[in-house]
């Protein structure tokens, strides 16, 4: 029961972008780089990290009739 | 599990499906269950899905699961993220699915339950989905290009101008349409008014709150938003029942369609993190809530559908809108059966997701599939309404007068008994003053809802659960309509770019309070015409908007058709051709129809001169003669514009039977444009846990 409680705050988590920083991280950590930026050595904090991604998810055609 | 047993349960299905299916169209007279429908719809789905889906998946794209995708190969952590299908499918459910099948269905219900929904039904497994499917996998064997720079590529310089001009021509008459959808259920209404404007500063709040004060917290801050959003549909009642405050919010359509236009100049300009991405985690919330809280609701309650099957209008008299069941079902319930839309998230967006080839039939094609399923509920939360009810909140004063006596006579003249004190007490539990000529769909699927909700969940809440739908409804168009002003901005800058590059930059501010105020104007224009018009300006608007959203599933076909086609599958192309062939003989019909019609219901021109002849001879009331003018250049206006649709249309379809053509005969064309074969490394990765 547990589990699966907690499986589906990982979902709602997902589906809403709340864990967006830790899937960040792990592809920075994975990387060793962010792919968009020169800068290897450390990754972006969260609050500037929140921006970005902010900014980039509402480029273009996303909502429909 | 073993062979036969499988086959006996596929059969079982079938079976159960054929039964639902004639006790719908059979049934004459005696009331049906809403159950029936959703047996229906789920069988239909699941052999849709079992078979047809997964025959296209494997032989006709033939998906290749061990292929990396864009989102493997382009993975940056931000837009490009190989996600867990599930949540891809949760996002691409969200992104397509908006106030479109909710309105469709209720309109179409003017002909009775059973076209519309044997059309949500067909048109969706055999149409919508295919498209929605085809695309995506087409965007995701390219980069996650756009549908517009797929036909580019594919098609030529011609196909992808005429997918630009379609897809910003759409964008214009949908947000107009749906902006006097919440006019009209705004209209006089004090609660109403007040719930829909406390969610803009609701929004505000939980966007400072994501991006200064608890930065990244998404869920922190939506839980803070939906509770507040809720408080305000309950403090709506306050404002209403208090004598100076219900004043501020009780206004006439005008003043709600200027208040609109402004809003959404704001939320172009505004920063998206204020205002556009809070309201949109907000209505998505909404949005899968109550979507799934009406499912349950209809399953528990089981309620009776009360339309008759079929009814007089298909003759095309209909008091809602005016033009025969064929072709202009086809037009009303666009999405839910088949919308052109779908293509622009299922190229750019959705393949920046997908984290293998082989879930493409699952966000493809089951997500088209549950946009249909919110269809079918629609079309049951209208139908079980009283038909005299239903009739009297949809027509327009135009239609049965404005006087609520003459309105209840004609109704019932026409089979389908209501009377004043019915209307007088519904209203009064909704918490409205009047019910009547509440056109655009929302308030009767509002009214629909609460009826459900409130017989499944209890009666005493009928007033809320009212004004909760009609926040739902109005909080998710108003998230299309400021996301879509936003568009329409972007493409306008792109466009005039070509000309002048200065601008064509995004932040340059000249270029964009320019470039707003002409999108806003556009969509602007056609609210204020349809505000002013006695007739409802939703007969006019959503036959229009209908044919445009067509046009552009059309456009997206002819890609798919195409690019079959010059992939050596011929044979298959079909799948795509079919609906497109049925596509143009729908739109080419109502197209036609809607210009050169002599009935005035149906055709603008002649409406136009009828209006014109009677304004010369004197014969209409001042009110009507003093706007005549501009509805008369607004119903020419309306016929060039259909024709310019119906032009681009065939253009395209000649386009690409040209590039087919050229193919056949082995004669040289641009060539496809799939990238190169990459082995993907993510199949036994977290991702596919």
């Amino acid at each position: 029961m547990i589990i699966k409680l907690k499986t589906l705050w990982k979902i709602i988590r997902q589906l809403s972008g709340d864990d967006a920083y830790e899937v960040y991280l792990k592809n920075f950590a994975k990387h060793h780089c962010n792919h968009n930026n020169t800068d290897c050595s450390t990754p972006l904090s969260k609050a500037d990290f929140f921006k970005r991604w902010q900014d980039e998810k509402w480029q273009g055609i996303k909502r429909c009739c | 599990m073993h062979k036969s047993l499988r086959s006996t349960l596929w059969i079982l299905i079938a079976t159960l499906g054929a039964t639902a299916i004639s006790i719908i169209a059979i049934s004459r007279g005696e009331s049906i269950n809403a159950l029936w429908f959703i047996i229906a719809a789920l069988c239909v789905y699941s052999i849709a899905y079992r078979f047809y889906a997964a025959w296209i998946a494997a032989t006709v794209l033939a998906v290749d699961s061990t292929r990396a995708t864009p989102a493997e190969r382009f993975d940056n952590g931000r837009d490009f993220v190989p996600t867990h299908k599930w949540i891809v499918f949760g996002h691409h459910f969200a992104a397509i699915a908006g106030p479109g099948p909710l309105v469709g269905p209720t309109l179409a219900a003017q002909f009775g339950y059973l076209p519309g929904t044997l059309w949500i039904l067909f048109g969706a497994v055999l149409g919508g989905c295919v498209q929605d499917m085809v695309t995506l996998f087409l965007s995701t064997r390219r980069d996650a290009k756009s549908l517009g720079q797929m036909a580019r590529d594919e098609l030529g310089a011609i196909g992808g101008t005429a997918a630009l001009i379609a897809t910003f021509s759409i964008m214009i008459i949908l947000i107009a349409v749906l902006g006097l959808v919440v006019v009209n259920a705004m209209k006089h209404s004090p609660w109403a008014t007040f719930t829909v404007s406390a969610t803009i500063p609701i929004a505000m709040l939980v966007g400072i709150y994501m991006r200064y004060l608890r930065p990244g917290q998404v869920l922190e801050a939506s839980a803070l938003g939906v509770v507040l959003l809720l408080m305000s549909v309950v403090g709506g009642r306050y404002i209403d029942e208090h004598d100076n405050l219900r004043l501020l919010f009780d206004h006439e359509g005008l003043t709600l369609a200027w208040s609109i236009m402004a809003y959404g100049f704001a939320a172009a300009i505004l920063p998206v993190w204020l205002l556009l991405a809070p309201r949109d985690y907000l209505s998505t919330y909404m949005k899968i809530g109550t979507i799934t809280l009406l499912a349950v609701a209809i399953i528990l309650l089981q309620p009776n559908i009360k339309m008759p099957a079929i009814t007089q209008f298909i003759d095309g008299s209909g008091p809602i809108f005016g033009g025969k069941l064929f072709p202009f079902v086809f037009i009303t319930i666009a999405c839910g059966a088949i919308s052109g839309f779908h293509s622009l998230i299922a190229s750019g967006t959705t393949p920046k997701l997908l984290s293998n080839e082989r879930d493409i039939c699952m966000i493809g094609y089951g997500g088209m599939l549950l946009e249909s399923f919110v269809a079918i509920m629609a079309m049951i939360a209208a139908t079980v309404l009283e038909p005299g009810v239903y009739f009297a909140i949809n027509s327009s004063a135009g239609a049965v007068g404005s006087n609520a006596l003459d309105a209840v006579t004609k109704i019932s003249a026409w089979g389908y008994p209501v009377t004043v004190e019915q209307m007088e007490n519904l209203a009064k539990q909704m918490g409205e003053t009047t019910l009547f000529a509440r056109t655009g769909g929302a308030p009767s699927l509002a009214v629909g809802m609460a009826s459900i909700f409130g017989k499944a969940f209890g009666d005493g809440l009928l007033a809320i659960w009212y004004h909760f739908a009609i926040m739902f409804e109005a909080i998710f168009i108003l998230t299309t309509l400021d996301a879509g002003t936003r568009v329409g901005r972007f493409m306008l800058q792109d466009m005039l770019g070509n000309i002048w590059p200065k601008m064509g930059e995004t932040s340059w501010t000249p270029s964009v309070i320019l470039t707003s105020s002409i999108v806003v104007a556009g969509w602007g224009y056609f609210l204020y015409i349809g505000v002013i018009d006695p007739n409802g300006g939703v007969n006019i608007l959503w036959p229009l908007f209908g044919i445009a959203n067509q046009m552009l599933a059309a456009i997206a076909l002819c890609v798919a058709t195409g690019i079959l086609v010059k992939s050596n599958k011929l044979k298959h192309a079909w799948i795509t051709a079919a609906p497109l062939t049925w596509l143009a003989i729908i739109t080419t019909t109502a197209a036609w129809q809607k210009i050169a019609s002599p009935d005035i219901k149906i055709g603008f021109f002649s409406a136009a001169t009828d209006l014109a002849d009677k304004l010369a001879s004197g014969t209409l009331p001042a009110a009507k003669a003093a706007i005549a003018p501009q509805l008369i250049f607004n119903l020419q206006l309306d016929a060039w514009l259909t024709l310019t649709f119906v032009i681009l249309l065939w253009i395209i379809i000649l386009d690409m039977l040209r590039v087919c053509w050229r193919c056949v005969t082995g004669k040289p064309i641009l060539p496809l444009t799939e990238s190169a074969y990459k082995p993907s490394s993510l199949l036994d990765d977290w991702v596919r846990d």
